[in-house]
């Protein structure tokens, strides 16, 4: 509980510093929202183009667009300190967390948490919107339930994936580009339904980097569609729990990570 | 012209001892081109309309983009850019040579040093893949040589862009969010996302007169043996017209800023 109030208090004065400065804040948001918008052109471009995606429309294309968006812009605001963990390593000062009475988790959240990603959330939401708007889906609570499910469960999904990239530079002082790959490349494959892809990749994205668990299951239930890839019919309704349990299973390989860090001295 | 050489062979020979990070790139952009591929697949697959450009150019097309984003004026010189935040610019003013041109020397070295390291094992990778995603060479010799051609022409335009994006950080210090946008558009625009000829006709046109479609557009498509030898010259024409253009209006705003420079720090 006591870990709580101190996030939010860290969540506080990280707002309030970042609005001191509030034309650099205005102008970055507003440059976050126009960067994934002109991203969103290239997914309007092809649509234009080919008409469809092996039986998906633009609109609905954009209800997965919205989802992945959405999610990974609340991944980008919280996980910053992980995002930027190497270079804690690197300077050494990760031993100054590790001297602290609280766990490094929450330190190194509350680190950096940057608001102006509300650029891309703002932009995932207007996309979102415009599409449920334009697809005649019948809505009942549950379905409510679900996307906002799929969004946080998608959110913990691409923190789980920071995390990992972060624990890796306890083995590695490098800052690995490689590792970006999993979690943009992710939003990339993620932001279209996955049963456009070759079965091999398809397994991928369910089994290995569990993806299709926040988006393309619960997308698919809310659009009423069937084709869930022989999995059963409940799977949609909470798969996006997927998320979280990767979440989790993230913090205890860090955990692993932390039981193994050498300061790199002085 | 001595100074500048050398300076191009000092930083060209600094570049090259980054390896690992370039590799590191290479593996980064190869897994970017496998995804973009897929879902170029996935919409090829599901219309059997006539399109402006064959899958296997769209492939080859995609695959030159990402081996050659090194090339692209994605980003800035970012030992230029932290001179200007620490005001150690000043030193740059001292030099006793043209301050654009000095830069631009730089910026071709930052061009051409990793994207050598980076290009060539993507293209030997994309070259032996299995069919479906793989690319393909040119169709004849004299296809070939417009690449190349024409390559050095979008690395003059290149160029001239990268130094644009160094001038602006004299023009505000943080810079950051006017060239992420900056590099999104250029992204986007020179057809590294989508391949110009699948957008819409209107637009379509409207970029084939921006500098952005001399960058990855027009080299590729000489490459793939869509435009034919015989056009080489007014396309490079218009790529030469371009940089000459964007080396004026940089050497331009460069001037008027320094007359009223004021220098960081103390």
């Amino acid at each position: 509980m006591d870990s709580i109030k101190l996030y939010f208090k860290y969540f506080r004065f990280n707002i309030e510093s970042q609005l001191q400065y509030k034309t650099s804040f205005i102008m970055m948001s507003i440059g976050h929202f126009l960067i994934t918008f002109i991203e969103f052109l290239g997914v309007w471009v092809l649509f234009e183009r080919f008409g469809n995606i092996q039986g998906f429309i633009f609109e609905e294309a954009a209800l997965f667009y919205g989802i992945v968006h959405m999610a990974f812009a609340i991944t980008e605001g919280w996980t910053r300190g992980f995002d930027t963990f190497p270079k804690l390593v690197r300077l050494g000062d990760f031993d100054r967390i590790l001297l602290r009475p609280r766990t490094t988790v929450l330190q190194i959240l509350g680190h950096d948490i940057q608001m102006m990603r509300i650029g891309r959330f703002m932009q995932g939401l207007v996309v979102l919107i415009w599409a449920i708007f334009k697809l005649n889906i019948e809505w009942t609570l549950g379905k409510t339930l679900l996307l906002i499910g799929s969004i946080i469960g998608g959110n913990f999904l691409f923190s789980g994936l920071i995390v990992l990239q972060a624990t890796l530079s306890f083995w590695s002082v490098q800052s690995l580009e490689i590792v970006n790959s999993f979690t943009y490349g992710g939003v990339q494959a993620a932001q279209y339904p996955i049963s456009i892809y070759k079965p091999w990749f398809r397994k991928i994205l369910i089994y290995i980097i569990p993806l299709a668990t926040v988006n393309y299951f619960p997308a698919m239930t809310i659009l009423g569609k069937s084709d869930l890839l022989s999995f059963s019919k409940w799977i949609g309704w909470f798969s996006p729990l997927f998320g979280i349990l990767f979440f989790i299973f993230s913090l205890s390989i860090w955990r692993i990570g932390v039981k193994h860090y050498t300061s790199t001295g002085s | 012209m001595k100074a500048f050489i050398s300076i191009i062979r000092i930083r060209f020979n600094l570049l090259l001892q980054y390896r690992i990070a370039a590799i590191a790139g290479g593996v980064t952009q190869f897994f970017f081109g496998m995804i973009m591929i897929m879902v170029l697949y996935g919409f090829y697959s599901s219309s059997d309309g006539e399109m402006p450009m064959s899958y296997q150019s769209a492939i080859t097309y995609i695959w030159m983009g990402q081996a050659m984003l090194g090339m692209l004026p994605w980003n800035g010189d970012m030992e230029i850019q932290n001179l200007i935040r620490t005001g150690n610019v000043s030193y740059e003013l001292l030099r006793p040579m043209n301050l654009y041109n000095y830069w631009f020397a730089r910026a071709f070295a930052l061009r051409t040093a990793p994207t050598l390291l980076k290009s060539i094992p993507i293209f030997i990778i994309a070259l032996l893949l299995p069919s479906d995603y793989k690319m393909h060479l040119p169709p004849n010799v004299s296809s070939f040589i417009a690449w190349i051609l024409t390559t050095f022409g979008a690395l003059m335009i290149s160029c001239t862009i990268t130094n644009i994006i160094n001038i602006t950080t004299l023009y505000s210090i943080s810079g950051d969010g006017i060239q992420r946008l900056l590099s999104s558009i250029v992204t986007i625009f020179s057809g590294m996302v989508v391949p110009l000829p699948l957008f819409p006709e209107k637009l379509k046109q409207i970029l084939s007169y921006l500098p952005f479609s001399g960058l990855v557009d027009i080299p590729t498509r000489f490459f793939t043996g869509e435009i034919a030898f015989n056009q080489l010259l007014g396309y490079f024409c218009f790529q030469c017209l371009w940089a000459v253009l964007l080396y004026i209006l940089g050497q331009w705003i460069l001037n008027r800023k320094i007359k009223d420079l004021i220098v960081q720090g103390g």
